[in-house]
Order: C-alpha cells, then structure tokens, then sequence
C-alpha cells in the first residue's frame, strides 16, 4: 500500500494504523538481517505511536495527513532520546536532547517513524559503505549496493519496511540511491525544509527530502514537512507551495530541456542514456517540448563540490572533540584527547573529506581551490538561469551506472565521486530535482531518471516527474 | 594540526596518495576563468535574518550533561587545557 492509501484508509477509520504497522514490522523482521536498511528498528515506539493516531481516529479528530504511515528515519537526524548516530563510532549511544524539526512535523501529521535508517558516515559516500556499522544491501539485488549516502532509506522503501523515508542531500545523497534501488527521490529547493536537527555536514548544501515509492507519495511527505521554521536561519520565509494539487496538471506545453553536461557525462551507461531519450519522447508524446541544452560550467560542478563540500564539513565537524557528547578517548591533556577520539572515532572517507577541507582552507591555497570552487558555483548558478530562460524544467540522468557490486569502489574514492557527476551540479545551484525510476537496465537493475527546475519550481517538477512514472516501462 | 587527527603512518600513507588524486581532480576548477566573477557561499540571497528578541527555554542542563563523557558540577570536564597542573 502507498504512503497515500495508508493515510487515506487510516483517516477513513478502514484500517487501524496499528495493523499497518505490524504489517510493516513482519516485513522487517523477515528481511532485515539480510538488507541491513536499519540502525535501529522503533518496534515499540512505532506500536505506540499507531495507537495514538487509532485513539485520534476513534475520537473523530483529524490524524493528520500522514495518519498512520510508517516513516522512516536516516540516521542524521536528531530524535530525542533515540540513539542518532550518523553511522559514526564517534556518536555511538548518543541520545539527542531534541528532535528535527522534519520529525516533529512527521509525528504532528499522524506519521509513525518506524526506524533509523543506515547512511554513509555523516552522509559521505555514494554505497553506504562507509557506515561504521556496516553496508546496507539493495533489496532488488542483495549483490549490489542500494546508493548513498541515503542507502538505508531508499533500501527501506524499496523493500518495503517503511511507506516513507526522509533522507538528506547534500551532492545526490537522495537521489542517487533512489536511482539504484528503483524508489522516488527528491531534494527539494535549498531552505524549503527546515535543517533543524539535521547533523550538518555541508551546510550551504545539505536538505531534507523524502524517498518513497510513488511520486504522489513524495509530493504528500514534501507538504507535511515544508515550510518555514524559525530555528533554521536560512529556512525560506514565505508558506510552501502546494505540490500534491499541482502534480496531476500533465505536460502539454512545457518546454524540457536534456543537460548536455548530465546526458554526456564522463562514465554513463548506454542504458541509462537511452533510458533519459526515452523519457525525453514520452514527455513529447504528452504534449511538452524537447530540446537539448547545454549548462557548460555544469561539467566543473564535481570538482568545485570536491573542494567546497569537505571545506564545509571540514568546520561543521570540528565539534566532534570528545567534550560535549558521544566519544572520548582519553589523553593526557585537552588536544591529545581530541586528537585520539578523532581517530578512533571517525572512519576512512570522513577523515579523507576533513584532510582535504582543512587543506582546501588554509593560508596560501584558500584562494586558489575554496575561492575558485566559489567562484565557479556562481558561473553554474548564472548558467542555470540562462537554461531556465528557456526551459521550465530539465532533464537528464540521476546516477552514471546502475547498482554496482558491494566493493567495486571502495579501494578508489575517486571513481565513487563519480557517482555524483550528474546530481551535484544541481545541489551548488540550490535547486530542486527529482529522481524518478524509469526501467531497467540489460540486468534488471533499476535506472533512475532526473528531473530538474529552478529554484522554488517544485510544482512543474512534480508535474514532470508524475509524467516520466506514469511512462514509465 | 588543524585537522586535529591523531592518524597513524599506514593512514598517511595511504592519504597522501588517494588526497592528491583527488585534488588533482578538483583542481580543473582552475581551467575556468573566474576573473570578475564573486564568490557564492550560499545558494540564497539571504542576509541579516533576525527574530524578536524573547526569552526562550535552552536545553535541560541535567538532559545535556548526561550525554557528555565527563561532567561535573554543572559543566564538562576536560583534561587540562594549558601546560600547568589542574
């Protein structure tokens, strides 16, 4: 059952949210040994918690537009007084003092957060490999990896544990394994989802969005928690903007645009490719039109995010110093201790991105690496706007590759970059975009399509994106 | 220094071969000419955000200092700072 049809039935009183939760619950205790989508499952808390929104149902109150729907949590998101761990050993049995403010809006709204869910250590990486407590397997192929640094949440949806998920995404870590586990994925615009409680890893990049099955599904969890929020200093100040009425409206007359610099990028499958033509025609055959673009600085948006990213993190993880919470390795005096808990506690790629945004940052380099890598998300942001004079929506694919093998690129954190080529260029323009599964490849592994529009332009991608599913083959 | 990580020789060893692939990479920003081109560190145009000024409850002291490793009289303990004795 969708997010949308849980939430219907359980409002209509058809089903109680308890029962959708068992449901749920079986699913989880049947597979989750062999996915490992989860860091920790809320059995209890997800039976409470039903039991609550059924007395609200039987009170005759309204529930809330998620009545009874089983969230899940990636793991980098606060939640008080449940472990929240970024699948780092440096955060092990923390437990928060407050919550997200996208977890308050969830449980407000009658959702159930069943679980939270397994991601790359602080959300760096494409595989989920990097946790510290293990990968995360693809439920549609336990071979391969689900995607990162959201793994976990698109595993959850994909296998069906959760009707929702809310990841975050800072380079493509919502889309991207939504692409690979064959789930809807959206990283709405930069400020319409409040960061509140949302660890920071990049904070001029990071966002909250939801990963389900359907693109409806998405445009209900994206109306719950949008919205501005008062703690989050660069949350958007005016109301969200009605996605679920929007989403139905077709695509006649919609001028779409295929990135060159996405379609054409360095290392894409011919499959996915053609998955993107694909989508292009059907998107015609409804009455759009379709041309090619080019966004030239696009083909630099890695490079510049390989520099402005870790420079970011570089900072936000600095706190992480054994003093306030999570681990302390001792030493004989203050900067000892910090360095030794840093390293007992912080795996490989996190200490590679701290490396290199400290280097990215200091004296005598800043200019050339972190100034230039600035300077270049401008030339992207100018050469958006100029497609988007054009065009009401762009087109192009959301990962490279399908699902790769578990260890393909973990000995070379260069080509797992990689996988972001086509996601990140977007995230540096504070844009939204949209991974929509669109087929399979000659192996049967799912191809994510991405849809992508201007700032605040969530109603004509979801348009968009409702179309690529519904063409979908 | 800076990054305040204890790492061991095997760990440098191996980062100085995979962080200079990467910067490598990175480095192709520098093809662009970026000349008369500003910075943008932050995807909105937004300045100055303030709130009123009202008085707030913070975080329970107690709730917070449960979670640190070493606390004590109402505060975290460290191991000492400067080079005296504590």
């Amino acid at each position: 059952m969708s997010a949308v049809e849980i939430a219907a039935a359980v409002r209509a009183g058809e089903r109680s949210a308890r029962d959708v939760v068992e449901e749920h619950l079986a699913v989880i205790e049947a597979r989750e040994p062999e996915i490992h989508a989860f860091n920790y499952v809320l059995a209890d808390e997800a039976r409470a918690a039903a039991d609550a929104v059924d007395a609200t149902v039987g009170r005759g109150d309204d529930p809330g537009l998620l009545a009874g729907v089983p969230v899940a949590l990636k793991d980098n998101m606060c939640t008080r007084g449940i472990p929240t761990t970024c699948s780092s050993k440096i955060l092990e049995g923390w437990r928060p003092p407050y919550s997200a403010t996208v977890v308050d809006r969830v449980v407000a709204a009658g959702g159930v957060p069943i679980g939270k869910t397994n991601l790359d250590e602080f959300a760096m990486g494409s595989s989920t490999e990097n946790s510290a407590f293990g990968p995360t397997r693809n439920p549609r192929r336990p071979d391969r990896v689900p995607g990162g640094s959201s793994g976990g949440s698109a595993a959850a949806v994909a296998a069906g544990f959760a009707a929702a998920d809310l990841g975050s995404d800072t380079g493509g870590s919502i889309r991207q394994p939504a692409a690979l586990s064959g789930v809807v994925g959206i990283k709405p615009t930069y400020g319409l989802v409040s960061r509140y409680g949302l660890i920071a890893f990049a904070s001029s990049l990071d966002q909250i969005g939801p990963l389900t099955e359907s693109v409806d599904d998405a445009a209900l969890v994206l109306e719950v928690i949008a919205g501005h929020d008062p703690l989050d200093s660069t949350s958007i100040s005016e109301p969200a903007r009605g996605v679920r009425d929007a989403a139905g409206a077709g695509v006649d007359g919609l001028r779409v645009g295929i990135v060159e610099e996405l379609a054409d990028a360095e290392g894409v499958q011919p499959d996915v490719a053609a998955a993107v033509e694909q989508a292009a025609l059907a998107l015609e055959k409804e009455g759009a039109t379709v041309e090619r673009v080019s966004v030239p600085s696009a083909a630099y948006g890695l490079s510049a995010y390989y520099l402005i990213a870790p420079a970011e993190a570089s900072s936000n993880l600095a706190r992480y110093d054994g003093v306030r919470y999570g681990l302390r390795v001792d030493g004989p005096d203050a900067a000892t201790m910090n360095a030794r808990t840093r390293d007992a506690g912080f795996g490989r790629e996190v200490k590679r991105r701290i490396m290199l945004g400290t280097y990215a940052l200091s004296a005598g380099y800043y200019d050339a690496y972190y100034g230039q890598a600035q300077r270049v998300r401008t030339l992207i942001i100018r050469d958006f706007a100029r497609a988007y004079e054009r065009f009401d929506a762009l087109l192009g694919p959301t990962s490279p590759t399908t699902a790769f093998e578990l260890g393909a690129k973990t000995a070379d954190p260069l080509s797992m970059y990689l996988s972001d080529v086509c996601t990140v260029p977007t995230s540096l323009a504070g844009h939204p975009a949209a991974s929509v599964p669109f087929g399979a490849d000659a192996d049967g592994l799912p191809i994510g399509v991405q849809v992508l529009a201007p700032a605040l332009g969530e109603p004509v991608m979801f348009r968009v994106a409702r179309m690529i599913e519904e063409a979908a083959p | 220094m800076l990054s305040r990580l204890a790492l061991t020789d095997d760990e440098i060893e191996q980062l100085i071969g995979e962080l200079g692939a990467i910067l490598e990479y990175a480095a192709e920003v520098s093809a662009l000419d970026t000349a008369d081109v500003p910075p943008t560190a932050h995807p909105l145009p937004l300045v100055n955000v303030f709130r009123p000024d009202d008085p707030r409850p913070g975080l329970d002291r107690e709730e917070v200092l449960a979670q640190a490793p070493a606390a004590e009289d109402g505060q975290f303990r460290v191991p000492r700072i400067l080079g005296e004795a504590p």
